[in-house]
């Protein structure tokens, strides 16, 4: 293999990973604060992309305003969900918040189906067309690619500080570490929950619309990208977001080479099996600490 | 000896939980295991059961050494328990959550359920009948038909005791059974704790309530963060300097 | 023995014979397709109502046994082998049955496996490709095995979209009849609709006494209480490991069963029978029908599959099973039919009439 084509591969590899790395995230800032896995997480990536899509194709937004308006009424989809479907029940079983979640997942999935119909659709590029590059090390690279590697290191460093650093935020990981106790400290904690769906949300479509030039849009592409968003924050273990980016950035690695090895239409499946393998012999996550993970409430 | 237990030893993390505890269970009498919040009783009991596996030490029952084995083998063999939040199945009458307890004691498997085979129906009887002999030892037989969930919290406790006789144990662990009893029912469960020490049932129980523990135990051990304090007759334990010193002293916890 | 928990099921035969008759004298006997497919659609409902209603485990990818079941059968009943006819060991396995020569609507030749074998690999296959996925999977609880069961179910998806034998994107057409008895097949063409009618009511009835034979035994028991508190349940001695297994393996081999005779019946099967829709849908039902609740489960699996089938929610369907899953787990977490509603009513009726019975006895007292 030529270092032209390797460095195409692995530019992809983390392209698509950096996404993985995202949506792991989202699934990661919900489940500390709830312990749910939100199984439209996925969604609010198609959601944003679509919706800057849209704003941008009415010939007047413009894109950094479309996606500025994507990323805020995919926000206010996230708190209206948390709202009116998780809040007001009652010590739920799992099964019941899976069964939900899955149910909001089709039910918004099926919405953009109706609006936008079937059709693939694509954000415009960031700065220059599909066919311009810059030439970095030797190999062409397409500057959307830059765009999606810097704003979501951006995010996941924005992230870190916001949960370090503001009251918001620690008050968000004290919720995460003992809801109780946060709440006797008078911590909204219900106020936490609705704001994580939104940090999920806001970040998720954010990362559609990086990636939408590139990887194209279609509202049934949610589920796969939850899948392996998760199977991303369970190599990391659960709960654990610097794990999440290498995690990834791992697996976006892994699919891209994998297409050496197996055809491309079993692609998919390699992270599907990583999914399995992991489980079966570590189901705290590569990075994850037994002890921590028997705590968690499952 | 019907229960051994040999320098056992579990951590968390850097908890060291229970620390280097031996000692044993004769047949046929009542051991209490007191100690204050934390000593690791409950602890101790996960071990005993298989709940938890120890980080070194040995535990043998009728001198079998049921330390590797799985909870469900070790349950079979004769070890039969109640939770300190008690576990009583949802959704299932009194009764059926009874006969759930003669798991152990019957064989029907997957295929011959499915089959509905004859031998089955004698044994579904069986369980039935002995079940229904359970509950009315224990006086419950008025409400075999109810949701277990719906009964007061006291009568949840006896039918988790229930549960447990209906393996027809050896060895029966009883965690704080008296925990969030009121006083009549209270005496009523020192009763009933004698009653199955007479039909031959050797018992282990772990308690906060010391006037229960000293009215009805046969031997006491006790625990002060993981490690044994004092071990003897009741009588003996109240006259104990370190034990009157760190729990007894405390008032009742 | 006890006789009573089949007392249903004479009721449900007549409700049987009472449709097929109302069809066939109005005309509408074209009703009955949608009822044929929706039965063995059903058969995965009652696997999924054991496996989740009773021993508490989600899964969302049986649509990948159903599948598994359909796809296995077809391919063993179409594959051609005219080719090598001649050799001795297929002269050989045609002698023993196991081989069958037909000809396709073309008046070629096919040497493929008959079905009676096929249906029996099929379920050989599904057996130990749900041993296989159960024993790691099982081991996990809530959202991971929801998840890993989810990605079981993509990955039957992906394998059947692009595999060469399984069809691809088309599935496999052209699947022959099943002839369970000489003078029975399993088929969709019209003139067989009533026999195949009671066929797959038939087998429907064996899942559901199989069901309800587990359901009320030791180990219908033992699941109930591994669904209640899995740790109470290893404390009483029950194998939770092993229980959760079988009845995994055991729902599997309903979804495939289901999904061999609909091949048969529908003359082919296409991945989409695979889908992870499929498997969150087959969720639903369940979650409708009440979970634990094997009747209601039937009722629902068989009412709302036909009115899929006949086109009823139209391009709304997807979003129809979402909001079902949604309003149910909201506001009815057992179901709407109630397990034990007839036998509620029948005791209020009781006491009802145990009342004027006593305030009888009393008036007389009085008067004495």
């Amino acid at each position: 293999m030529s270092f032209d084509i390797f460095l195409q591969y692995f530019l992809s590899g983390i392209t698509v990973g950096s996404i993985y790395a995202v949506v792991a995230i989202g699934f990661n800032i919900i489940y500390n604060t709830t312990g749910i896995i939100n199984f439209a997480q996925g969604e609010f990536v198609i959601l944003g992309a679509l919706f800057a899509i849209t704003f941008t194709r009415t010939g007047f937004i413009p894109l950094p305003l479309a996606i500025l308006f994507a990323v805020l009424i995919t926000t206010g989809i996230g708190a209206a969900i948390e709202i009116v479907f998780i809040k007001w029940i009652k010590n739920p079983s799992v099964l019941r918040l899976i069964i939900i979640t899955i149910g909001i997942s089709i039910i918004s999935r099926e919405t953009a189906h109706h609006i936008w119909g079937e059709q693939v659709m694509q954000m415009p590029y960031f700065t220059g067309t599909s066919t311009s590059s810059v030439i970095i090390l030797g190999a062409s690279i397409a500057p959307q690619v830059l765009w999606v590697l810097g704003i979501s290191g951006i995010i996941v460093i924005v992230l870190q500080l916001f949960f370090k650093f503001t009251l918001t935020g620690k008050a968000m990981r004290a919720c995460a570490a003992n809801r109780t106790a946060a709440r006797l400290c008078g911590i909204n904690a219900k106020m936490m929950v609705t704001l994580s769906f939104m940090i999920s949300a806001a970040i998720g479509a954010l990362a559609g619309c990086i990636t939408s030039p590139i990887t194209q849009t279609q509202y049934d592409m949610g589920s796969p990208l939850a899948i392996k968003g998760f199977v991303v924050a369970i190599v990391g273990g659960l709960g654990n977001s610097t794990a999440a980016v290498v995690g990834g950035l791992l697996l976006g690695l892994i699919e891209s080479f994998s297409i050496i090895f197996i055809p491309n239409a079993f692609k998919d499946v390699a992270a599907i099996i990583i999914l399995l393998v992991i489980l079966f012999f570590k189901p705290s996550g590569i990075f994850g600490k037994k002890e921590e993970s028997a705590l968690k409430e499952f | 000896m019907l229960l051994n237990i040999q320098k056992l030893n579990r951590f968390f993390g850097g908890l060291h939980a229970v620390n280097d505890i031996s000692f044993s269970v004769r047949q046929g009498i009542i051991k209490a295991v007191i100690g204050p919040n934390g000593a690791g009783k409950t602890t101790l009991f996960n071990l005993i059961t298989g709940n938890l596996k120890p980080d070194s030490g040995d535990i043998f029952f009728k001198d079998h050494r049921i330390t590797p084995l799985k909870e469900h083998r070790i349950a079979a063999l004769g070890i039969s328990r109640t939770f300190q939040t008690t576990k009583l199945f949802s959704h299932m009458t009194v009764c059926r959550n009874v006969m759930v307890g003669r798991h152990i004691r019957t064989k029907a498997g997957f295929i011959s359920s499915i089959l509905n085979l004859p031998f089955t129906w004698k044994e579904e009887k069986e369980i039935r009948l002995k079940s229904l002999e359970i509950l009315r030892s224990l006086e419950l037989a008025d409400c075999e038909d109810e949701d277990a969930h719906n009964l007061s919290f006291g009568k949840q406790r006896l039918v988790e005791i229930a549960r447990a006789l209906a393996a027809e144990p050896e060895l029966l662990l009883l965690d704080e059974p008296a925990a969030g009893l009121n006083i009549h029912e209270t005496e009523k469960l020192a009763e009933i704790i004698l009653q199955i020490k007479n039909r031959g049932i050797t018992i282990l129980l772990v308690e906060h309530d010391i006037s229960l523990v000293m009215g009805i135990s046969d031997e006491v051990f006790v625990l002060d963060r993981g490690k044994m304090l004092a071990e003897g007759k009741p009588e003996d334990i109240q006259k104990n300097r370190d034990v009157i010193n760190t729990y007894l002293g405390e008032g009742d916890a | 023995m006890d006789v009573k928990r089949y007392r249903p099921i004479a009721v449900l035969l007549i409700i049987i014979v009472f449709i097929q008759l109302i069809c066939t004298f109005t005309g509408t006997e074209f009703f009955l397709t949608q009822i044929i497919m929706a039965a063995y659609f059903s058969l995965v409902i009652l696997g999924l109502c054991l496996l989740m209603g009773h021993a508490g485990q989600i899964s969302l990818g049986h649509a990948g046994f159903f599948a598994i079941g359909g796809y296995t059968s077809a391919t063993l009943t179409t594959i051609n082998l005219i080719d090598i006819a001649d050799s001795g060991v297929a002269g050989f396995l045609k002698g023993a049955g196991i081989l069958f020569l037909r000809k396709d609507i073309y008046g070629e030749e096919i040497l493929s496996f008959s079905p009676w074998v096929a249906f029996i690999a099929a379920l050989v296959v599904t057996i130990l490709i749900a041993f296989l996925i159960g024993i790691p999977v099982l081991r996990l609880k809530g959202h991971y095995l929801a998840m890993a069961t989810l990605g079981f179910g993509m990955i039957i998806t992906t394998i059947v979209r692009g595999t060469r034998i399984f069809g691809e994107a088309d599935g496999i057409s052209s699947v022959p009849a099943f002839d369970l008895l000489p003078v029975l097949r399993v088929t969709g063409k019209s003139i067989y609709r009533i026999e195949n009618y009671y066929i797959a009511w038939f087998i429907v009835i064996i899942a559901l006494i199989i069901s309800l034979n587990l359901i009320n035994s030791r180990v219908g028991r033992a699941l109930r209480a591994i669904h209640g508190s899995e740790e109470a349940a290893r404390a009483i001695g029950i194998d939770t490991a092993r229980y959760k297994l079988y009845t995994f393996v055991l729902s599997a081999v309903f979804a495939a069963a289901g999904g061999v005779f609909l091949t048969h019946y529908n003359g082919g099967i296409g991945p989409s029978q695979s889908s992870v829709m499929k498997s969150v849908r087959y969720v639903a039902i369940v979650a409708v029908g009440g979970m634990d609740n094997i009747w209601g489960c039937l009722f629902m699996g068989i009412l709302l599959n036909f009115l899929t089938l006949r086109g009823f929610f139209g391009t709304l369907e997807e979003v129809v099973f979402g909001g079902i899953l949604i309003v149910f787990m909201l506001f009815f977490p057992r179901g709407i039919l109630k397990p034990g509603m007839i036998t509620s009513f029948r005791n209020a009726i009781r006491k009802c009439g145990l009342k004027l019975f006593r305030m009888r006895g009393k008036s007389k007292q009085n008067a004495a």
